[in-house]
């Protein structure tokens, strides 16, 4: 693997991380982080929506009159989000059933069309096609991390296996009732920003 | 983006445009039209399991000697459905059974259209409007009698409807099961209604008491012992709990399955 290549593809995940560095993409990341296997789902989901577009838009980007370039970026996003709705329907429906909406809501996901502009319009269709990928994982870890600590002390659960026994399941632990509700990923992914530039630095905006 | 591009006039721009569009929505009807079977397979084994479980048959299906090949628990729902669910249609304001194609009956669209639906006067479920004609899925027991009957209901809980199934005995009075299929409540309060732990505390209740009123009740604090119309609430979730009472005593009164229920019970079927 080239040194190019890597850093498209692993870049995103701690050095440029699209949700703690460039903080978009939340609002999704508030949404779905309460169990981890939304969480996986929607990060393979966001992972493939970005990887293709990046792909096509990078396929056609000297043909794109630059003009309607935005519109054009927006209608293969929709139409790839479309797909993916579809292929999950068909093939996870109790995922589907759950992330119902959120899953068409990745064309408003800034870091797909983040990309599509900032990357996929200047570079080759292949290295645009791992960004997307690379920024897919930036994403997915983030919301991976979220979910664990949602899921784990708000359901007392991991993957939907139990760890701690809840109360109302007659046990002894008592839910988090903060960490059940989407807004308490802001904590959390606050708690990450921090952590990650106190280790990186260089990450700090400068005032 | 700052190159110029020769493709850059009016009519360039507007074939560009059209080009794409074609080219995506072929990409997605292609995509909606070729997984629809799926789609509809899924939605419909999804129904089907509810049904199941309503009136506790999916533990039935589930079991491991009903299950041939490994993974194939899909197909011993379907042939369980099969083998022990009738569906009928009845029209709800006369109770009667009505001739209707139960797999195309859409309940939510029927309500949304008001040639097939009216608004109930005392619509304490919240649910705006209601269907003119609803499904009843009628359950056998394996000697062919009439063993439960589960009946849809839906109605308002803290952020939206609630869709479920009410599964009741033979006697349409004691209560088999509650099991609610698509809600949007909060996860960890009002979702609970679908924790096996608050559903375990519905079979055996009844609905009705002895003048035939409907009674059953969910009772803040948890319901005293041996209390046969009460169910306990669910902390933390009071506006679920009583979305869900609402919904019971909206579809089993007058402008819900009463009717069919009374008609049911002076042997007005089949």
């Amino acid at each position: 693997m080239s040194s190019d290549t890597k850093k498209a593809l692993f870049g995103p995940v701690i050095d440029n991380n699209p949700i703690a560095l460039q903080v978009l993409g939340v609002c999704s990341a508030l949404a779905v982080t309460s169990s981890m296997a939304n969480a996986l789902v929607m990060t393979l989901a966001v992972m493939v929506v970005t990887a293709f577009s990046n792909f096509f838009i990078s396929v056609i980007r000297n043909q794109i009159p630059s003009s309607v370039r935005i519109i054009v970026q927006m209608a293969i996003i929709a139409s790839l989000v479309i797909v993916v709705d579809q292929v999950l329907k068909a093939f996870s429906y109790q995922l589907s059933k759950e992330l119902s909406v959120f899953i068409g809501l990745i064309i408003t996901n800034c870091i797909v069309m983040g990309r599509a502009e900032a990357f996929a319009m200047k570079e080759k269709p292949g290295i645009s096609f791992i960004d997307g990928l690379g920024n897919g994982l930036g994403y997915g870890a983030v919301l991976m991390v979220v979910a664990f600590f949602r899921e784990l002390f708000g359901f007392g659960t991991i993957f939907g296996m139990e760890v701690f026994q809840l109360v109302q399941n007659g046990g002894w632990y008592q839910g988090n009732g903060l960490l059940v509700l989407p807004f308490s990923s802001f904590f959390i992914i606050g708690l990450i920003i921090w952590a990650i530039r106190q280790w990186k630095p260089e990450q700090v905006e400068k005032d | 983006m700052s190159k110029t591009k020769k493709t850059e006039t009016v009519a360039g721009t507007l074939i560009f445009v059209l080009i794409i569009c074609l080219v995506c929505a072929a990409l997605v009807s292609v995509a909606a039209v070729g997984l629809k079977p799926l789609q509809t397979a899924n939605k419909l084994l999804d129904k089907q399991t509810k049904i199941l479980e309503a009136s506790n048959l999916l533990a039935v299906a589930l079991k491991p000697e009903n299950i041939k090949v490994a993974g194939s628990e899909d197909k011993s729902i379907v042939s369980t459905y099969d083998k022990y669910v009738v569906a009928k249609m009845i029209d709800l304001d006369s109770g009667a059974i009505i001739d209707g194609d139960v797999n195309a009956f859409d309940e939510r669209k029927a309500a949304r259209d008001v040639t097939q639906s009216i608004k109930p006067k005392n619509d304490m479920a919240g649910i705006n409007r209601r269907a003119n004609s609803a499904v009843v899925y009628l359950v056998k027991n394996e000697q062919g009698q009439l063993n439960t009957i589960v009946l849809p209901i839906l109605g308002m809980g803290l952020w939206d409807l609630m869709y479920g199934f009410v599964g009741l005995e033979a006697d349409l009075n004691t209560v088999s099961s509650v099991v609610y299929s698509d809600l949007k409540e909060t996860p960890g309060l009002g979702a609970e209604v679908l924790n096996p732990r608050w559903k375990a505390l519905w079979p055996g209740k009844k609905m009705f008491n002895e003048q035939g009123d409907i009674a059953i009740k969910i009772v803040k604090g948890g319901a005293k012992k041996g209390d046969i119309h009460g169910v306990d609430a669910l902390s933390g979730a009071t506006l679920t709990s009583n979305g869900v009472e609402h919904t019971l005593h909206f579809w089993l009164g007058a402008e819900g399955y009463g009717p069919f229920i009374s008609k049911f019970k002076d042997g007005g079927l089949d």
